[in-house]
Parts: structure tokens; sequence; C-alpha cells
């Protein structure tokens, strides 16, 4: 019997981190990274962004798309080293730089939403 | 790759000239492609300084403001208008090739593909509204 490959599980988080960065990424990017910066519209409060991070739905929303969106990163870079440079010969080491920084990175995520006070 | 069944990326026999590694250069369409895929760079970013706003609204009204006053250092404001494109780029043709990727049908027949692309830039429009309304609604 042939082993079941993981890779359709990578391609299936990959589509869902695409999504969720596609439909959110720029907004965000571009409040918190243009708008706010040039005062062009004032930032919400401290106390404010608080509550809003406090809310379990929103930790546990968050999480997910971070994860996912670092899953997507991950993934397409993998295939930037592979097709864009021909990087074929390190495939062991790339997969695990790759897929092991999403996992790493997606254990601070959970960290730090998780002490939200 | 390697557990794929059935597949060997090197074969001896076959004759297989090689590309340059620069390859991408070579055509319009070639370096939109490596540029899409570059996107995944600005992606893991984008994260990175999310995470570093929520780390800063958790320690407190100071950090905040610090957080905020950093993000409008040139340097942090040029990588972050950088990623913006980038993601921008990815969202539009990610959403460009979803009909490609999304065969819906209904009572037998296939949706059309321009329904299932307007109909996800409409929830890319309803994302957008939604957070900024969340965030600017205070």
């Amino acid at each position: 019997m042939a082993r079941r490959s993981i890779e359709p599980l990578l391609w299936l988080l990959f589509s869902a981190g695409g999504v969720l960065a596609a439909l959110l990424g720029p907004i965000f990017l571009l409040l918190f990274g243009v708008v706010f910066p040039l005062g062009w519209l004032s930032p919400p409060n401290h106390e404010y962004l608080l509550s809003v991070l406090r809310h379990p739905l929103a930790r546990v929303f968050l999480f997910a798309f971070f994860a996912l969106l670092l899953v997507h990163g991950a993934h397409r870079f993998r295939y930037t080293l592979y097709d864009g440079l021909q990087i074929k010969h390190l495939n062991e080491f790339v997969n695990l730089l790759c897929y092991g920084g999403a996992i790493v990175g997606s254990a601070v995520a959970a960290y730090l939403l998780w002490r939200v006070p | 790759m390697r557990a794929s069944a059935g597949y060997t990326e090197y074969h001896p026999r076959w004759l297989r000239r090689r590309k340059s590694t620069y390859w991408w250069l070579e055509r319009v369409s070639y370096l939109a492609f490596i540029l899409r895929e570059l996107s995944s760079i600005f992606v893991v970013w984008t994260v990175a300084f999310l995470l570093l706003l929520v780390h800063a609204v958790s320690q407190g009204d100071n950090a905040y403001r610090h957080f905020l006053s950093w993000s409008g250092s040139p340097l942090v404001l040029l990588l972050n208008l950088t990623s913006l494109l980038f993601v921008v780029f990815h969202a539009a043709t990610w959403f460009r090739l979803a009909p490609q990727a999304m065969v819906v049908h209904v009572r037998g027949r296939r949706l059309p593909g321009a329904w299932i692309a307007v109909s996800n830039y409409l929830l890319w429009a309803l994302a957008t509204a939604l957070v900024s309304w969340l965030l600017l609604g205070d």
C-alpha cells in the first residue's frame, strides 16, 4: 500500500491561508501600516482595542488567521525556492525551515494571544 | 516531494537542459509569477507586524503608543507600504483565479466563472468594511 502523502493537506492549508490573507491582509496593513502612522485617521484607543482582543472569539479567530497565514507563506516560499531559484537538492532542509518556522510562529502567536490580560 | 509514489525528480536517462536561475526574467508573465510567489514573505511580515501589535496592546497603553510611533518610522512605513502592494497583488490574483479553482454547480449547471470572481470580490469588500467598522467604529 502506498504511503499517504501529506501534500494534499498542505495545499488545503495553503488555500485556506491564501483566502484569509487576501480577504483581510490588505485592510489590516492599510490601517495599521499606512493610514494610522500617517495620521490620515486616528487609531482606536488602547482601551477599546484591548476589549476587542479580550473577547475569546476574537482570539480564537486571530490564532487561526495567524497560523494559516504562516502555513500559506511557508508553503509558497518553499515553492519559490524550488521553482524560482531551483534549489532542489536541499528539499529536506528547506521544508524543515519553512514548515518548522510556521509551527514555531503559530506557537508564538498562541502564546501572545493567550497572554492578553 | 519524495513521498509521492511513482515520481522521481532525477531521472538519469532523461535529457534535461539546465534552466537559468534567472529564467523568471525572460517574460513579464514569469516575472509576475515570481513576484506573486514573493508575496509569501510579505504575508509572513504582516503576521509578525500584527503580533507585535497584539503584544503591545497586551503590555498597556504606553507600549501601544510606542508601537504606533514606531510604525510611523520611515523604514517600517516603507516596509508596510511594500507589503500592502504585494498583499493586494496576492489578493487580486487569488480572486481572479478563483473561478478556475472553484467549480460550483447549481441545478446541474456550472455557475459562470464571472459570478464566482465577482462574489469573491464582494466578499473581499465585505470583509474590508467589517474590519474598518470594528477598528474605526469606537
